[in-house]
């Protein structure tokens, strides 16, 4: 449901940009074309039809990628899309790799021992990476590294493989050089939010009832902490670190700026910048869109671990634990 | 006399509150309240306070361009204590004013996120059915998408209507209003939830019946309920509106660059990085992290102070 | 109902205090309380919430929340210290010899786990049984507390449980390792009326058949009745009186326990009115000096508003009460206005 009125939603707000804010033939058309044939292909284009037609006709074309011309360089909205994407689509990747494989354990660790110094500190660092803005933690990364040390480079995707549209920084060790500062700069603040969730989480679990009667059970600490409370921990922590991977990737838009990466976010920016409305809208139809993806995986993970969905159902989702 | 020992019974319970007693428990907090204040102060006060005036080009002089830090290299000029910037600007200056500018935009931005979220969270508990769906469908759409994508967006579309030119006379005010406009989702939230409680309490019930306006009724009894969760959220997105503004300025999209905040200059010295003249771009960005470090640790502290459940 | 009384006890209670520090100081929640529980035997602990019951409970099984902490006394199971324990060793304890048993049973069982996965985990920590052995075991359990069709059952989780039958899956998980003990806290409070009944009779049933004696925390002075052998009052963190039920039920020598018994609406007897006790327990910050119970009460002497009194016997039972000193409760004291 909230999936479909999303799209919907974007599609709605795409749409009046493209149509309303924006001039759909300037981005058909180059600038030569004359007011006739402009006119011409405004009645062709059915831009004289009723509203509600030209937005299906708009969300058609959109499912066949098809976004018009960019105002900036004349191009194909999708194919300027389409080259950038798997560039974006790798840094959220490795940085959100890096968001769980060490945000997930520091929050279970500063959850399971929060008087220890350790946890404190830990803590105390993370409120640090909530109030750094991203762009600075890279500006200091690239200071710090490429500029002072020279040890990573400071900008560009380093060299690419390509495999069929695909352009991969896997395969080369200069790619994966370049991929560490940016997915370091994407994934600290996702990091810190992710750490303290998971800690105010377990923190809530280990106060619940059912950790007390564990432990009245005498279940050993190891199974009360790893198998009780943290995959009840979890379940509220799914979401919200589905919702926080999603957002990478706009998130992605800073960091790409930053280190010059040639992806979607940066794509962006300059769309942002030149009040390029098609490519605009393509963008947020493509946010849209792995929104809806996101949510579907993290609806088909809760069904994986609550129980209580599997036999209902799926249907009603229950709050708290 | 009436007045005052009302006053000062009240001064001796927020004395003895717990709130007050978990303040003065955390030395943290204390400090973050502190560095807050001066931070605040020095950058109200910076027209009084600042050495130079840095953005009147008659002042400057190029023969003053990029001089480092008095305290790092002798080449250090003791007129600008934290060095000076292509231009000749003096850093420390361009930081009083641009903190001001930071300041002053995202206040303006959080007090419109703040309006805006409360009335529609007002009109959305109390009339309920379609009007309460639609706002509520219209928040969770915005949330999937990020703040400062919201922002970018709605930047974009203001210069897609306005000339460019234009534009950066009423830049200020687009990035108030992006910002603010971005912000109000958890506002809206918090109100409309404590109204649909209070709603269809005895009170407002009978204060209906005697025939009181039920929207004053709302305004009176709901509002002072959610104060503390609207305090806390608007501290928490003062420092997150800071961000926020230095991001779109540092991208560009924000302020020009004749009237630079803190994400400005962090731009500004980000395109002579390379060339390791760091200061320019350090110190600004030293103090914007201070400045929401700051905010962000009130803003957890009120949050835990304010919610009995975690203490 | 026999009590064996020349056996040494189950577990032995002596002189326990619990402590809370608090910012306005430390307040002490259990205040130096002594008493035995003969193996098998089901001793009651009655008193209003904050009287330190369940505080009581909670220092026996080694689960005092922070900031609470043992601060005095020591605690004896089969004559073995537990309550300086390190964690390790009191876990191993806990399950295996003491059981316990929390008042909600909505909340007691994970969510996540079946009961059966909840069962066989707790066997097979307690006894080194196969995860097949531990599933037969757990399946025995399971029919052994009355949940009908154990076999498919066994595989529900939680939320596919009403509230009575949860408690008997508690019930079930408190027994599972064969403990000579279970603390049971308030096993029906959270329950429908017309289940509690079938519940403590099936706790009864359980523990006669498998010798395992029983502390029950509860504010419920008829379930003490019908089910303890002897009952503990408690009152501001003291025990006020202990005895075998019937006698304290019957002939309270404490005027606090004369007082909860006057409140208890009986069939037998016709009473215009139930009686009340004046006032409210006192909050652990303000007990007041000599008897913690001498505001309220009507038999107050001089006595018990300066010295306090211990435990000291008084017929079958013991009781806190200077009535039951040689001493007596010393001088009266005169209520002025309410002379006339």
């Amino acid at each position: 449901m909230q999936s479909i009125a999303v799209l919907l939603a974007v599609g709605v707000v795409a749409f009046s940009l493209f149509r309303y804010v924006g001039d759909p033939i300037n981005a058909m058309v180059g600038q030569d074309t004359s007011m006739e044939e402009r006119a011409e292909l405004r009645t062709k284009l059915g831009l004289n039809d009723p509203a509600p037609i030209q937005f299906l006709n708009f969300i058609g074309n959109a499912m066949r990628g098809k976004f018009g011309l960019s105002y900036r360089t004349s191009e194909p909205v999708g194919r300027l899309i389409l080259e950038r994407v798997p560039a974006t689509l790798e840094l959220s990747f490795c940085a959100a790799m890096f968001v769980l494989l060490v945000g997930v354990p520091m929050g279970v660790y500063t959850g399971l021992y929060p008087k220890h110094w350790s946890s404190r500190s830990l803590q105390a660092v993370s409120l640090i990476g909530i109030s750094l803005p991203p762009f600075l933690i890279g500006i200091l990364l690239i200071l710090v590294f490429a500029v002072m040390l020279h040890w990573l480079p400071s900008f560009g995707r380093g060299q690419t493989v390509q495999i069929g549209w695909w352009t991969t920084n896997f395969l080369t060790w200069s790619g994966l050089k370049a991929l560490i500062l940016p997915a370091i700069t994407l994934g600290v603040f996702q990091l810190t939010l992710i750490m303290r969730l998971v800690r105010s989480e377990m923190l809530e679990v280990m106060r619940t009832d059912y950790i007390k009667f564990a432990r009245a059970r005498g279940l050993t600490n190891r199974a009360i902490n790893f198998g009780h409370a943290l995959k009840n921990t979890l379940v509220p922590v799914i979401t919200v670190a589905g919702l926080q991977l999603g957002s990478l990737i706009a998130f992605a838009v800073v960091t790409e700026t930053v280190f010059a990466w040639p992806g979607v976010g940066q794509l962006f920016i300059q769309s942002v910048q030149f009040s390029d409305i098609p490519v605009m809208a393509a963008y947020l139809m493509l946010i849209g869109l792995f929104f809806v993806l996101v949510n579907l995986i993290v609806d088909l993970l809760y069904f994986v671990v609550d129980p209580r969905l599997r036999s209902q159902g799926g249907t009603a989702r229950v709050a708290g634990h | 006399m009436v007045a005052r020992s009302a006053l000062s019974g009240w001064l001796h319970r927020a004395a003895d509150s717990d709130v007050w007693w978990s303040f003065k428990s955390s030395p943290m907090t204390v400090a973050a309240a502190v560095a807050t204040f001066l931070i605040v102060a020095i950058a109200f006060l910076s027209p009084l306070l600042a050495p130079h005036t840095p953005f009147d080009p008659a002042t400057l002089s190029l023969s003053d361009g990029l001089k480092p830090p008095v305290l790092i290299s002798p080449d250090g000029d003791w007129a600008f204590p934290l060095g000076t910037d292509d231009q000749g600007r003096d850093v420390l200056s361009s930081i009083m004013y641009g903190t001001r500018l930071s300041l002053a935009v995202s206040l303006a931005a959080v007090a419109v996120a703040m309006v805006l979220g409360i009335a529609l969270g007002l009109v959305s508990g109390y009339f309920g059915g379609t009007v309460d769906a639609l706002i509520m469908r219209i928040a969770d759409v915005q949330l999937t998408f990020p703040a400062i994508l919201v922002a970018l967006l709605i930047d974009g579309v203001v210069r897609g209507i306005i000339s460019v030119k234009r534009h950066d006379e009423i830049a200020i005010f687009v990035v108030v209003g992006a910002i603010g406009l971005s912000f109000w989702v958890s506002y809206a939230r918090t109100v409309r939830g404590s109204v649909m409680v209070e709603k269809n309490k005895e009170y407002v019930q009978a204060a209906r019946v005697i025939g009181l306006s039920p929207l004053l009724i709302m305004v009176r009894h709901v509002l002072p309920n959610v104060t503390g969760p609207v305090l806390v959220i608007a501290t928490l997105n003062l420092g997150l509106a800071i961000i926020t503004e230095a991001t779109l300025s540092f991208l560009g999209v924000g302020l020009p660059s004749t009237e630079p905040s803190l994400g400005t200059l962090i731009r500004l010295g980000n395109e002579v990085l390379q060339s390791g003249d760091w200061w320019i771009t350090v110190f600004p960005g030293i103090t914007l992290a201070a400045l929401v470090l700051a905010v962000n640790l009130l803003g957890d502290w009120l949050r835990d102070a304010l919610n009995p459940k975690l203490r | 109902m026999a009590v064996i009384s020349n056996n040494p006890p189950l577990l032995e209670v002596k002189n326990l205090r619990v402590e809370f520090p608090t910012r306005r100081g430390t307040l002490l929640a259990v205040d130096d309380v002594s008493f035995d529980i003969a193996p098998g035997e089901v001793l009651g602990v009655v008193g209003e919430s904050g009287a330190g019951k369940s505080l009581t409970g909670n220092a026996i099984i080694g689960l005092l929340e922070p900031p609470g902490r043992v601060a005095g006394g020591e605690i004896r199971l089969e004559g073995r210290r537990i309550d300086n324990l390190p964690y390790e060793e009191m876990r191993k304890i806990r399950g295996a010899r003491i059981g316990a048993i929390f008042q909600d049973p909505l909340t007691s069982l994970n969510p996540l786990y079946s009961v059966g996965r909840q069962l066989v985990e707790t066997i097979q920590t307690h006894l080194p049984l196969s995860a097949a052995e531990a599933r037969t075991r757990a399946l025995d359990l399971l029919k052994e507390v009355g949940i009908p069709g154990a076999e498919t059952r066994i595989d529900h989780y939680p939320h596919q449980f009403s509230g009575g039958m949860r408690q008997r899956v508690v019930i079930a998980l408190a027994l599972c390792a064969g403990p000579r003990l279970i603390v049971a806290d308030e096993p029906t409070t959270a329950l429908d009326v017309s289940i509690q009944a079938q519940i403590i009779a099936l706790l009864k049933k359980l523990c006669r058949e498998h010798g395992t004696a029983v502390m029950l925390v509860t504010h419920d002075m008829g379930v003490i009745a019908e089910t303890a052998d002897r009952v503990a009052v408690m009152y501001a963190g003291r025990i006020a009186e202990i005895g075998p039920v019937r006698d304290v039920v019957k002939h309270a020598k404490h005027p606090y326990t004369k007082g909860l018994m006057g409140s208890i609406p009986s069939l037998g007897v016709r009473t215009e009115r139930l009686t009340q006790i004046d006032g409210a327990m006192p909050r652990l910050t303000e007990i007041p000096k000599g008897c913690a119970f001498n505001p309220r009460c009507t038999e107050r002497g001089a006595r018990c508003l300066v010295e306090r009194p211990s435990l000291m016997p008084a017929g079958t039972s013991r009781a806190s009460c200077w009535l039951h000193d040689r001493g007596g409760v010393g001088a009266p004291i005169l209520k002025e206005t309410v002379d006339a």
